[in-house]
């Protein structure tokens, strides 16, 4: 026994490293299979010329590593009908056999195409011929690295392989270049699975800063690490991939996501407080800012609000008890909730709609929108007087609005606004039409009289006449306009 | 909707032998393992289980079944099966079980059934878990659930976002094994085409499958002919849109799961909900599901109509033609009265919740949208949706409809839309906005330099690997949509000259109420009609190409075959019901059969929804 041959025995034996494999489980029906599979194995190499073409200009290097070469020959050499065991010693005879046959091909002839080489027309020939353009000269590898088994198969076949669900080692892909061709065969065959199951053993068997750099240039890859360390939450790795890869956008949103996982608000505040800093867009930044502020707010708005609630001293609590807790909502949310808990309090108190307002510089038009709805549905309809009137420097006041009114009329007549209420803003709708059909809807009889009278419109008045209630004020009022002889009726 | 002299569509090849095979399997993987057995479903599995097996037959081989879900169990069987989807998450749920049984000293035997297949990287976690050698695990090649006559579903939603968002290739394997498992029943396919990069993966990975395997189908006389594919990111507007047709709405409103769909008490106008199929073998539905909404409350009457009509013969009846009368033709009303109540009152429900949402006025604003008018004042009406906190799915639909077909917001409207959004829905939605980016769903439009010239670049960075970097800028301009460009090419816009009519519709846009050819339906059309990409250069060059079309066995191309007129229409990423519904349209034109195979159901909101980060 041969002094390599007795290292490479101990390495196998004591290695901390297992053979990495997926499926150890049929170990009686795996030698019978193998041998169909070698049998298969054989068609690929026959006929895949193009292919075999293609993995030496991929990059323009030779591909490829000895052992790998050696298992061409010795998958067709070797019988399968070995264990494992033996056939690693079978195989390592073949091993002296392999510098006489790479011997016999000078470095050019590596390169030469291959119909100058007119030999080539037995099986055994087409297999070398497979080998010699997949091999790599590294002489100054220990001689313990070269080994083999029945079951060493091409990069192609590996991946080919594990794509039906078979066993497979890839503990022997031990080069980087090894590893890379074995990913990129991977890729090529389209199939995520594979391709991370041969990221997880890179990952286990590379320095992460080699493996990133690999990845840089290979994007699909990539994608699968990056998925594959989301899914399995390697957080920290996947920063560092991040990181390297300078994507500092992602690496801060990758962080500030994890606060999702964060169901104690003191914690989360605390998280969200160490995001600011992270690495967004500036735009982004002001949200996350915004975030942190809104959740240190909720949680004094909160610790107050219930406090009030329990003692039964506020009336408003009393009266309309919360439903929910105000912690976590939107800003939105939360405005509806201060301007229906909080209306009249001062710009100073932190629950104060009008502190809310400039805080977060809520827009005029969803501060009213807001306002609008909660003070809607406390039928306050004095807030929603004020909301809307503004006086001008002559003292006059002005119903005006940052929204159309329409919207007004609609979210007021969801909460039941009463007629008075509701036509006051009907008639502030602009739009002619519009104003017609929402008081028509609505019922606001007074809008659609004074509506028809100034359109002149005796017809349609008149038709009206039939759909407000008999003998009302309404009815007297359409008859009063109708029988008005001042009116120049346009039909 | 009668046109003279048009060929019949062929009828569809039967498909419920799918279900046989996949419901037989099943059983025979729960026969290996022998004896009593509590079985664990995955949530996403019980409804496709449901379509194919009855807990009866489950029963023969199971004691209990329980649900997959975050809990401890409670079960005292020696033996626990899973039947679940290959995830992590999963994974690290069953290790928990078996882990805590060790420490409890409780011996028990465990098998894992993946369906549709098993992942390295869930045996992996279990590897990890120091839990491999304790379960034995199998596949469960479960690919291919048909809904109906002309459906057949992988019902694997997540294809969608791991795909198409994360970059994640391991459902093609998938999608591969199904082409094969259709081609060795229903072919040989004579002719492949397909548009999009995971078509092309697919189809190459199929025909590596097909290479290998043994089974010659040469000489076989095929029933299927044809096979398209085709990916979701080609055609996201149709996606987008707010359906009108009859199933399309009912997928918005309730959303119909796995073919059946779950009417809340506010349709069935009683105190409980019921589950409904929806299929061909409903009358009633059969003969609405494809007609834009306006229609069906037409029909529906009028059925009314007919029904009580044929209750009133047996006034007058004597006592032997009752008897018959209750004997045959009771229960087939009685069942039809049941269908029409029911839809009648989903129809109902529908018009309830649209009229509240200002469904006219969203309508309106798609169909702006679409042609390209008034963009401003769209812009602002999904600000006032947001800002009123209306439905935030139907906010970021809106929002991403408006970037596709503008090919991005300008970058003034996108700070401000997206500030508005994270105020209305919540900061967290941040991460919703980066995926949408990623995804080019919902992108900013880049100011400065012209698009031609970055693309130029960035080309150039590509082919010249050497050089490495290539920036995620490139990610999203692959994926400009050049709606605009595209429409004019293929006249997606119909023009209108009077009123378009929706019951005599004369081409696919009524599945939008006349304003728009769905553009996957109309590139598959082009495409058959053509029997090639020859053309439509143009409109590859704006949908970033990647198309093909392959013949796969020459000479056989005979018209005479019924199963020319087959289609596989195969759809990566999700299909929708209005597609389905336009291309049932386009073959009664043409004499097509469309066969639907989609890796799922889909709809804007789902879409949307699969946007959105949650909590691990």
């Amino acid at each position: 026994m041969s002094r390599a041959r007795a290292d490479e025995e101990e390495y196998w034996h004591s290695s901390k490293f297992r053979a990495f494999t997926f499926d150890d489980e049929d170990d009686e029906l795996s030698q019978l299979k193998e041998s169909k599979r070698a049998v298969n194995s054989l068609r690929d190499i026959v006929d895949d010329d193009d292919d075999d073409l293609e993995k030496v200009s991929w990059s323009g290097d030779p591909v490829g590593s000895i052992s790998w070469s050696i298992k061409e020959t010795a998958s067709s050499s070797t019988s399968s009908l070995e264990s494992r065991d033996s056939s690693l010693q079978k195989g390592y005879s073949s091993y002296s056999a392999f510098p006489k046959q790479a011997s016999s091909y000078s470095l050019s002839s590596l390169f030469k195409g291959r119909n100058k080489l007119p030999s080539f027309q037995s099986l055994s020939d087409a297999l070398s011929d497979t080998g010699v353009k997949n091999y790599a000269p590294e002489l100054r590898r220990p001689k313990a690295e070269y080994k083999d088994y029945s079951s060493d198969w091409s990069p192609k076949d590996t991946v080919r392989r594990m794509q039906r669900g078979k066993v497979c080692s890839l503990e022997r892909f031990r080069s980087l270049q090894d590893k890379l061709v074995l990913l990129d065969e991977a890729v090529a065959g389209h199939d995520g699975n594979i391709i991370t199951a041969v990221l997880i053993f890179l990952k286990r068997t590379l320095r992460k800063e080699i493996l990133f750099q690999e990845l840089e240039v290979r994007q699909v890859a990539l994608c699968h690490l990056i998925h594959f360390l989301k899914e399995t939450g390697e957080q920290k790795l996947l920063l560092d991939l991040l990181r390297f890869l300078d994507r500092t956008e992602e690496v801060a949103l990758s962080q500030y996501r994890e606060h999702l996982n964060i169901q104690d608000v003191e914690k989360r505040r605390e998280f969200l407080k160490g995001c600011i800093g992270l690495p967004f867009s500036a735009e982004d930044t002001s949200h996350v800012q915004d975030h942190y502020t809104l959740l240190e707010r909720q949680i004094i708005i909160e610790a107050n609000d219930r406090h009030l609630e329990t003692a039964g001293q506020s009336e408003i609590f009393r009266k309309y008890p919360r439903k929910a807790s105000i912690l976590n909502m939107p800003l939105v949310t939360t405005l509806f909730y201060s301007c229906f808990y909080h209306y009249t309090e001062a710009e100073g108190t932190f629950s104060s709609p009008t502190n809310l307002k400039k805080t977060f510089k809520i827009p005029d038009k969803q501060y009213v929108l807001t306002a609008l709805a909660a003070r809607a549905k406390l039928r306050a309809w004095n807030d929603v007087d004020a909301l809307f009137t503004t006086k001008n420097w002559l003292g006059y006041t002005k119903k005006k609005a940052p929204i159309g009114f329409h919207r007004v009329v609609e979210i007021l007549q969801r909460n039941n606004a009463p007629v008075q209420v509701l036509q006051e803003y009907v008639r502030l709708v602009e739009d002619v039409e519009t104003q017609l059909n929402l008081a028509t809807k609505y019922k606001c009889h007074d809008v659609v009289i004074d509506t028809y009278r100034d359109l002149k419109d005796r017809i349609q008045l008149a038709a009206y006449r039939c759909k407000v209630e008999r003998g009302s004020a309404e009815e007297e009022k359409i008859d009063s306009i109708l029988n008005n002889t001042q009116i120049r009726w346009k039909n | 909707m009668a046109f003279a002299g048009r060929r019949d569509a062929p009828e569809p090849p039967d498909f419920a032998i799918l279900k046989r095979l996949a419901r037989d399997q099943l059983i025979y993987l729960l026969e290996q393992l022998p004896g009593r057995k509590d079985l664990f479903i995955e949530a996403d599995l019980m409804s496709p289980l449901d379509r194919i097996a009855n807990v009866s037959i489950l029963k023969h081989e199971v004691d209990k079944l329980y649900k997959v879900e975050n809990r401890p169990t409670s079960s005292t069987s020696d033996q626990f099966c899973f039947l679940v989807r290959p995830r992590i998450k999963t994974m690290k749920y069953i290790a928990d079980i078996i882990n805590a049984d060790k420490m409890a000293g409780r011996s028990r035997k465990y098998k894992i059934i993946f369906s549709p297949q098993k992942f390295y990287a869930c045996e992996m976690v279990l590897e990890e878990e120091g839990v491999f050698g304790d379960v034995s695990c199998d596949e469960w090649s479960f690919y291919l659930l048909p809904l109906d006559d002309d459906i057949i579903s992988m019902e694997l939603p997540e294809f969608f976002r791991d795909y198409f968002l994360e970059g994640d290739h391991r459902w093609i394997n998938c999608v591969a094994r199904a082409l094969q498992l259709l081609n060795s029943l229903y072919g040989p396919f004579s002719k492949a085409y397909g548009i999009g990069r995971c078509a092309k993966m697919s189809y190459e990975l199929w025909r590596d499958l097909e290479e290998e395997s043994e089974s010659d189908s040469q000489g076989r006389k095929p029933e299927i002919g044809n096979v398209f594919l085709m990916d979701r990111d080609t055609d996201y507007v149709t996606a987008l849109c707010s359906q009108v047709v009859y199933e399309g709405l009912v997928d918005d409103t309730f959303r119909i799961k796995c073919g059946s769909v779950d009417f809340g008490p506010d349709v069935t106008s009683s105190d409980k909900s019921i589950k409904v199929l929806l299929n061909s073998q409903d009358k009633v539905f059969s003969q609405i599901r494809n007609e834009h909404f306006s229609s069906v409350f037409g029909f529906l009457s009028q059925k009314s109509r007919n029904l009580q009509a044929q209750y009133d013969r047996r006034r007058g009846m004597d006592i032997k033609q009752m008897k018959n009368f209750v004997s045959q033709e009771l229960k087939g009303l009685k069942q039809e009265h049941r269908l029409l109540s029911l839809h009648i009152g989903a129809c109902e429900s529908i018009m309830k919740k649209k009229t509240k949402q200002d469904f006219q006025e969203m309508i309106k604003t798609e169909h702006s949208l679409l042609e390209g008018f008034d963009i401003r004042e769209s812009t602002s009406f999904i600000e006032e949706h947001i800002d009123r906190q209306v439905s935030p799915i139907e906010s970021l639909r809106l929002m991403c409809l408006l970037s596709i077909t503008e090919n991005g917001l300008i970058p003034k409207d996108y700070r401000s839309l997206k500030t508005q959004y994270l105020q209305s829905y919540g900061p967290e939605h941040l991460l919703t906005f980066h995926n949408l980016k990623r995804i080019g769903l919902l992108t900013e439009q880049s100011p400065g330099e012209t698009l031609t010239a970055v693309e130029s670049k960035v080309s150039k960075l590509v082919t010249d690997r050497a050089a490495g970097k290539i920036t995620d800028a490139f990610n999203s301009l692959a994926r400009k949509s050049n709606f605009r460009g595209i429409s004019k090419k293929l006249g997606l816009i119909p023009r209108v000259d009077g009123e378009y009519d929706l019951k005599m519709p004369r081409d696919m846009a009524y599945v939008f109420s006349g304003a728009y050819i769905p553009l996957s339906c109309k590139i598959i059309e082009q495409v058959l009609e053509r029997k090639s990409w020859l053309g439509l250069e143009e409109v590859l060059r704006l949908l970033n190409g990647n198309e093909f079309s392959v013949t796969e066995s020459a000479g056989e191309d005979s018209p005479a075959w019924e199963s020319q007129r087959i289609i596989l229409t195969v759809f990566l990423g999700g299909c929708t019901f209005s597609e389905i519904a336009a291309l049932r349209f386009l073959g009664k034109e043409k004499g097509y059969k469309f066969i639907f195979l989609t890796t799922a159901i889909t709809n804007s909101a789902r879409m949307m929804e699969a946007m959105i980060e949650t909590k691990a």
